[in-house]
């Protein structure tokens, strides 16, 4: 084990590099490059034994990542934002292949407009098409990660493709020390890739992919990758367990920051909860009972987990780095969604922040905290976009400028 | 296989690779040409399909293959197949899978996925120097969706989206792969199997993108009898329509140029989607211009006809 100064990207490469990935097709796209830079410069120095390819687009690339991982080795690949998209039509695909690949998602916003700063739009586009997701907050937790979504990847009772994710700038360019563990430690916890269920293999014949023709069969396969992901709860559980056996670090489905006495919650995910977390010790230090919810893992979605831990809870607010147009944030519905049945479920508020990396200031916090005691007579429609009065003015300016104001 | 060339339908591989009772057309063209390209690929293949008729070959749980299968998406099949190259390479160098257990790649696709949609992904294996094997029936439609218009389809022709005939020319797709100078690229026809089956034994030669298209009657969408698809496809190169020819590194030879060309309106007057220029009335000048432009392709070769 040593401990380095790394970014969010790097990071990324060292899980990779420890998880002895067989092959890593790749395109490049701001702000993974950085991950495909340096696993290409470890591979021509020769310290990773693994294949790389340059291909042709992000859809070319998560193609033939699926692929070989059909064919049976271990594959890693990365994008961002209209990568992700790009290559949207083989997420569904190679999930329905049930292979085992890793993905990182550096987030960043969709166009249009263009930008380079992160929310979780792209990433969360892929919530219902079978690939699993970890969110992470830390450089550590990016490396970590990638070991982790291998091991449950590969569970014969999962079978389902991983998206890791982190943010563009707030984490993929953010230097952190991280704890980098030895390979034979890694392999005790990642045994080689060996695949066991269907593979390219001479004398035995074997149709991937296939055409089903109705609804019947169709619907059953789909059930079968609902179940499989199901199942990936616990197998994530249990890789958690082994992980923290192995390496001493902790994980679990979601984290708990003060949440045990809180009654004022904030639910967040990825590197902006790290934010959340400075406004949570704020509001303590103001005598309000303040907490932070983080869902590490959003597929499968943690539910029991998320319903234990908000039991009881006075209120609570969803800050969604996402905007679905005309309804709001979406981790809000799936929040709502997973509370509606619950006797003791807490008062739920929306608010819409940190799209394209906007800043949520400590004032913001503050006016969510004061919803959040006010709870039933909160002042704010669901979803409250948040937006400051001086972010505004700024805009008017620009907006004189570009002669429209 | 021995390096002697093929000389007659009889010395063809007895082995079929491909069993019937497919969900294909009676009398698909495509299907012909596959029985006899899997014959000469033998079974340790896999077949890496962009949507298209053939993706219904397979449909759970039945495959009509002694080889494996991958079905992709429309844009992307050679990306899959170069998923899957590498992976058995990989595989062969761990030492993982013994040398003699190692597989073909074959892309296979339709015209519609490879003129159009799947052209940047083909370009790019083509450039990567991929060595696969692609095959393309070009039926010169979207036949699978019902027979519209695609970037394949001939001058004149009528498809559901061009009930007049089209009015552009159909895109040389030979061209634009030979100007990436693979090691091999061919043209073949289902009705010319010894041409087709020495084309594949070329080809074995060679490390590197292996292309293949074949004009392939196509009975439904063609409104042609099924019985005829074998009759049509010889016409097709007997006119001078279908030129059978191969590129070695982008040197481009006729493997076999009619004695006398047949005029091009037998070939036409065959079909339903050329119904039109023959009745109510004739129309001479798009019958004069697609036998102009049969013409003006073999010129370019010094050859007349
Ligand atoms: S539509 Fe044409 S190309 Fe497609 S299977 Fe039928 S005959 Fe063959």
């Amino acid at each position: 084990m040593k401990r380095e100064m790394l970014t969010g990207n790097a990071a990324a490469a060292w899980g990779v590099r420890l998880a002895e990935v067989d092959y890593v097709p790749a395109f490049p796209i701001t702000p993974q490059t950085e991950i495909i830079e340096t696993l290409s410069g470890w591979i021509s120095d020769g310290v990773m034994d693994t294949r790389f390819v340059t291909m042709d687009s992000e859809h070319s690339m998560i193609t033939a990542a699926g692929a070989a991982s059909a064919t049976g080795v271990r594959v890693f690949t990365a994008t961002s934002s209209q990568g992700l998209l790009y290559g949207f039509e083989m997420i569904y695909t190679v999930a329905g292949w049930r292979v085992p690949l890793v993905l990182i998602n550096v987030s960043r916003g969709l166009s249009s407009p263009i930008t380079l700063g992160p929310d979780h739009n792209d990433v969360l586009a892929t919530r219902d098409t079978g690939f699993l997701q970890i969110h992470c907050e830390n450089c550590q937790e990016v490396l970590d990660s990638v070991l982790m979504a291998y091991r449950m990847a590969e569970d014969e009772r999962v079978l389902l493709p991983v998206i890791v994710n982190m943010d563009g700038f707030y984490l993929s360019f953010t230097r952190e020390p991280v704890e980098i563990p030895d390979v034979e430690e890694v392999r005790r916890f990642l045994p080689a890739y060996n695949p066991s269920h269907a593979y390219f293999k001479a004398g035995h014949p074997m149709a991937q992919g296939v055409a089903v023709l109705g609804g019947e069969y169709y619907s059953y396969f789909k059930y079968q990758m609902h179940l499989a992901s199901k199942n990936a709860l616990d197998v994530y559980k249990k890789t958690c367990r082994e992980f923290e056996k192995e390496f001493g670090r902790k994980y679990d489905t979601i984290e708990e920051y003060r949440l045990d006495d809180a009654e004022y919650v904030l639910i967040m995910i990825d590197s902006f909860s790290t934010m959340g977390k400075a406004a949570v010790d704020r509001a303590r230090e103001q005598g309000i009972k303040a907490g932070l919810l983080r869902p590490r893992l959003l597929r499968p979605f943690p539910e029991e987990d998320i319903r234990k831990a908000l039991n009881g809870k006075r209120s609570v607010a969803v800050i969604d780095q996402n905007i679905s147009m005309g309804k709001g944030g979406i981790l809000y519905s799936e929040l709502a969604g997973c509370l509606y049945n619950e006797k003791n479920r807490p008062f739920l508020l929306s608010f819409i922040g940190g799209l394209g990396g906007k800043n949520i200031s400590p004032e913001e916090f503050t006016f969510i905290f004061d919803q959040l005691v006010r709870g039933e007579e909160a002042e704010v429609e669901t979803p409250h976009l948040l937006y400051t009065e001086q972010e505004w003015e700024g805009m008017q300016k620009l907006k004189d400028i570009a002669g429209k104001g | 296989m021995s390096t002697e060339p093929i000389r007659s339908v009889k010395d063809l591989p007895q082995e079929e690779n491909l069993f019937p009772g497919t969900a294909a057309c009676a009398g698909c063209g495509g299907l012909l040409t596959l029985r006899h390209c899997l014959k000469m690929l033998g079974e340790n293949v896999v077949i890496v399909n962009a949507a298209g008729c053939f993706t219904l070959l397979s449909i759970y749980p039945f495959t009509p293959f002694r080889s494996s299968w991958l079905y992709t998406a429309m844009a992307c099949a050679p990306a899959g197949a170069q998923g899957v190259r590498d992976a058995l390479d990989i595989l062969l160098e761990k030492g993982k899978i013994d040398p003699e257990d190692n597989l073909k790649v074959v892309v296979l696709t339709g015209d519609g996925a490879a003129y159009d949609m799947g052209l940047s992904s083909t370009s790019g294996a083509i450039y990567r120097n991929l060595d696969f094997y692609y095959i393309c029936y070009d039926n010169e439609a979207y036949g699978n969706t019902g027979f519209q218009e695609s970037a394949s389809t001939p001058f004149a022709s009528r498809t559901k989206t061009s009930p007049a005939g089209k009015g552009s020319v159909k895109k040389d797709l030979f061209g634009i792969w030979n100007s990436h100078k693979p090691p091999y690229l061919a043209t073949i026809s289902p009705a010319y199997p010894v041409d087709l089956a020495n084309k594949f034994k070329k080809a074995e030669q060679y490390k590197g993108p292996k292309l293949f298209i074949s004009l392939i009657p196509c009975p439904p969408g063609w409104s042609t009898d099924p019985s005829h698809t074998f009759k049509l496809a010889k016409l097709a190169v007997e006119t001078g329509f279908w030129a059978l020819k191969e590129s070695v590194f982008g040197e481009v030879e006729h493997t076999y140029v009619p004695e006398r060309f047949k005029p091009v309106e037998e070939y036409l007057k065959e079909q339903g989607r050329f119904s039109h220029l023959f009745s109510p009335v004739r129309k001479e000048e798009q019958l004069g211009r697609v036998q102009e432009m049969v013409n003006e392709y073999w010129e370019r070769f010094g050859i007349l006809l």
